[in-house]
Parts: structure tokens; sequence; C-alpha cells
């Protein structure tokens, strides 16, 4: 017996995802910050925190974004490979539950129908979808509404393998710089190694799916991940870029294969507003 | 660190007197520009039409906010990235714009207009658009409807809490926090 879903359920659990993010910092994002006030050491630094607890506080309690730029619509889905899904166009009800989503939850239309031309679309749609078939039966949706400030500082580059480790973490740590104040630190650094030109920066964006601070499951990755969170935290930017000890809360880095002339390393930069949502359909 | 009350239009001696790092809350009236406002603005006053406000002493504020719940002045209005308004940044201050407010590094030629023309870059703490919200009282859209959340608004506030970065004088907030803070070790230092 093939087990069924109707799309229908899937545009409800988008909408509400969209919102939900958008109005409560996830748990793990709340943690992290809360680290991060006990840690930072800067007056300046200690203020932007306690502003950002507060802020937080103030959007779930009043069910409105915690950020004015309520983001792109990153919807990932992972298909199970024995699921028939019924009731109409799949990524026509992400659509659609997006646009409702933003529409109902009073959330800014920020997404644009041409790069040049401009002209807004109206509902924040096209959500962007990446989609992933696995085994099973099961439709596991993420969603991430990312900000444009921090996605604005991602950087990808394709070093020469000769490059090695120190190449792409002094990379890692130029870009993360580079940055600053303009990504709204604390950042969540996403760093995707290998793969090619497109991949890598699939896995940067990928990794910042992993909850925050989680360890890379290969303890010499788990390491690396730890060595680049104390080289970025000693840049000095801190929150909002004022000055101080925590800029960034976590790092993660999702690796793949390569080619033997290849080195590519991407990093995707977001912001401390880490708005993140997942269910299992 | 100085803390300045201002209410608008802010005078040359005011933005004079503020210095990087100072404290500086808002009260008043300021009005909304973003990436595609001020492209409109620039070509307007290119064409030989006036600014959608008077520009002497004005404050510009770089939000794009969400819609309002029914019961809300305005909804979340935080400040966006600055930079993309440097290439308009110079001509606005030469109107007679005081003070700008936004996030994150301007380039050396905002820094220098700032400084031959007597005003001030503050920065709003980002991602704080549901706490800065309670600091306006009203809002209305007075320029480029059809630009929707990036229309010129004006908006009435109330301690607008913001912090100076970059001052009259060439002072830079940015630089100097960042340099009290940087490890003797760091691979990149502040810029």
């Amino acid at each position: 017996m093939v087990r069924e879903l109707h799309v229908d359920k899937i545009a409800d659990a988008v909408a509400s995802m969209v919102m939900e993010a958008n109005y409560t910092l996830e748990p793990d994002v709340a943690a992290a910050l809360e680290k991060a006030r006990k840690d930072e050491r800067s007056p300046v630094g200690q203020a932007v925190l306690v502003q950002l607890a507060e802020n937080a506080e103030l959007a779930q309690s009043e069910q409105v974004p915690m950020c004015q730029d309520t983001g792109n619509a990153l919807v990932f889905l992972e298909v199970g490979q024995d699921l028939h899904l019924v009731g109409g166009d799949l990524y026509e009800a992400i659509h659609r539950g997006v646009a409702r989503g933003y529409q109902e939850g009073y959330l800014r239309k920020s997404i644009l129908d041409d790069p040049l031309r401009r002209k807004n679309t109206g509902d924040n749609t096209p959500a962007f979808i990446y989609t992933d078939i696995v085994p099973g039966d099961k439709l596991h949706i993420r969603v991430m509404t990312k900000g444009g400030g921090a996605e604005n500082m991602s950087q990808l580059r394709m070093l020469p393998p000769s490059a090695g480790w120190e190449g792409a973490r002094r990379f890692i740590v130029e870009t993360v710089a580079a940055a600053g104040p303009n990504a709204c630190p604390p950042l969540v650094v996403g760093v995707g190694i290998g793969g090619n030109f497109d991949k890598v920066a699939l896995l940067a964006k990928k990794a910042l799916l992993r909850p925050v601070g989680r360890p890379h499951p290969d303890p010499e990755w788990a390491a690396r991940e730890q060595e680049l969170l104390t080289e970025i935290n000693k840049l000095g930017v801190g929150p909002m870029g004022l000055g101080g000890k925590v800029t960034a809360l976590a790092v993660h880095i999702e690796t793949m294969a390569c080619h033997i002339t290849a080195l590519p390393v991407a990093v995707n930069i977001e912001c401390h507003a880490h708005r993140h949502k997942e269910v299992v359909l | 660190m100085a803390r300045h009350y201002l209410t608008t239009p802010i005078t040359p001696e005011q933005a004079r007197a503020i210095r990087s790092g100072d404290e500086v809350y808002i009260t008043g009236t300021i009005y909304t520009a973003r990436d595609a406002a001020h492209k409109r603005m620039v070509e307007d006053l290119e064409a030989g039409r006036p600014l959608p406000f008077n520009p002497q002493g004005a404050v510009i504020y770089y939000v794009g906010p969400t819609p309002p719940k029914p019961g809300q002045a305005v909804g979340s209005a935080g400040p966006t990235t600055s930079y993309r308004m440097d290439k308009y940044t110079p001509t606005m201050l030469r109107q007679g714009v005081k003070a700008v407010i936004g996030k994150g590094y301007r380039g050396p030629d905002v820094k220098a207009a700032l400084v031959e023309n007597g005003a001030v870059y503050l920065a709003a703490t980002g991602g704080a658009g549901a706490l800065l919200a309670k600091r306006i009282e009203k809002a209305e859209v007075i320029a480029y409807a059809d630009l929707g959340t990036e229309a010129v608004r004006r908006l009435t506030v109330k301690d607008f809490p913001t912090i100076c970065i970059n001052d009259a004088h060439g002072g830079d907030q940015y630089r100097d926090g960042q340099l009290q803070w940087v490890e003797p070790d760091a691979m990149v230092k502040p810029r």
C-alpha cells in the first residue's frame, strides 16, 4: 500500500512555518544567544544582546516579525520515494503556502520578478525550493526564511588544492571579517568544502540547517569547526560589529567528494535572527 | 561617550557635536528610504524636481517595514544594510540631510561627505525590528507608493535609539570598537 499525502497539507504546513519562524526564535538559536550574553565581555556588545533578547520576547508575545526582513522563503524537501503526492502540483502548493503565510502573517514581501527589471511579485513568491529524494514514505520539510543582508556577504572561491586547510581557513575567516556589521552578527556561519561550483554553495546553505552548535559527526571536521569559531571570535567584530568577543555563534561545515584539480569553498553567512522550522508529514 | 536627545530638524551645530560612539535618541519626524527610493530621489534631483521632503536638517532611515497588523502604527522596522545607499548618500548630504540611520560599513566617499557636510551616520540595532517599531508612533507614505515597502514614509518617532558610527570629524566607531576587542593573533585586523 503506497502512502498518499495531499498537497494542501503541505501548503498549510509551509504557511504556518513561515509565520512561526518569523515570530519565534527556535530553541537552538535562543540558547546560543543566551550563551553569547554570558560570554560577551564588551559592554556595548552586551547591550546589543540584551536588546535582541527583548526583541525576541516582544516578537513572540505580540506575534510580530522579529526582523523587518522576513526573508526569502527557502524550502528544503526530502521526499520519500514511496510517498504518493496527490491533489495537485507539489511546487505550486508550496508557493501557495508561502503566499498565504506572508499575506496572513503580515510579513514583508521582498521578492522581485527579475534581477534587473525589479518588480515586486507582491506575495513573496516564488519560494526557493530544494528537493532530495530519499528512502521511505515520509515528507520532511525544512523552511528557512533568510534575510538579504547576511546572504549578500556570502562568498565562494575555487581554491587550488595546494591551498589546503590553511587556505580554506583564511578565506572563511576573511569572509566573516569583511561581512562585519553588515550581516548582523553574532552570525551563524555555513561552510561548504568540496563538490564543484554549484554543489559547494548548496553545502554551505545546507550546513545552516543543522541545529546551531551541533558538531559535525566526523571528529576531525568537528575540530575544524571549533578552530574556525575560535579564529572568528578573535576578530573583535562583536555583536552588530560594535566591538566584542562574540562575532559568531557557531560554524557548521559540510563536505563532499571533489575533483583532483579542485578545492571549492563556500561561505554562507546567516544573521543572528536565524529563522528555521521543520516538520515531517 | 556622550548621550544626545535631539528633536528634528537637526541643526549643523547639533550634528557637529555628535562624536562616534555617542548614543543619539531622535524625536520628531524622520523619513524612510532604501535603494529604490534613493535611486528615484536622485533622478528627481537631476531632473530638477524637488525631494519628497524638506532635506534641511532632515534624518533618513534606511528601512523597509513589514505591513502593520491592525492597531499598529507600523510593522517591524529595523535598519537595512547601508552600503547599498553609498552611491546616493553624498548627494543627499549636499541637499542638507544631517543624519542617516542604517547598519554596516560605509565607503570612503560617504565618510568624506559626512565630514564635508557636517553630518553623521547612525546605526540602529539590526534585527531588533519589533523593539524599534515601539519607538515609532506614526507612519505615512508620502512618495513612490508603488514601491510598497520601499516607498518613502514620514515617521513620527520618540526617543528612537541609535549609536553614532561615523561622525563629522572622521571618527569611526566600528574601527575603534573592534580595535579594542580584536585579539593580538587574529588572522584579520579591523579595517
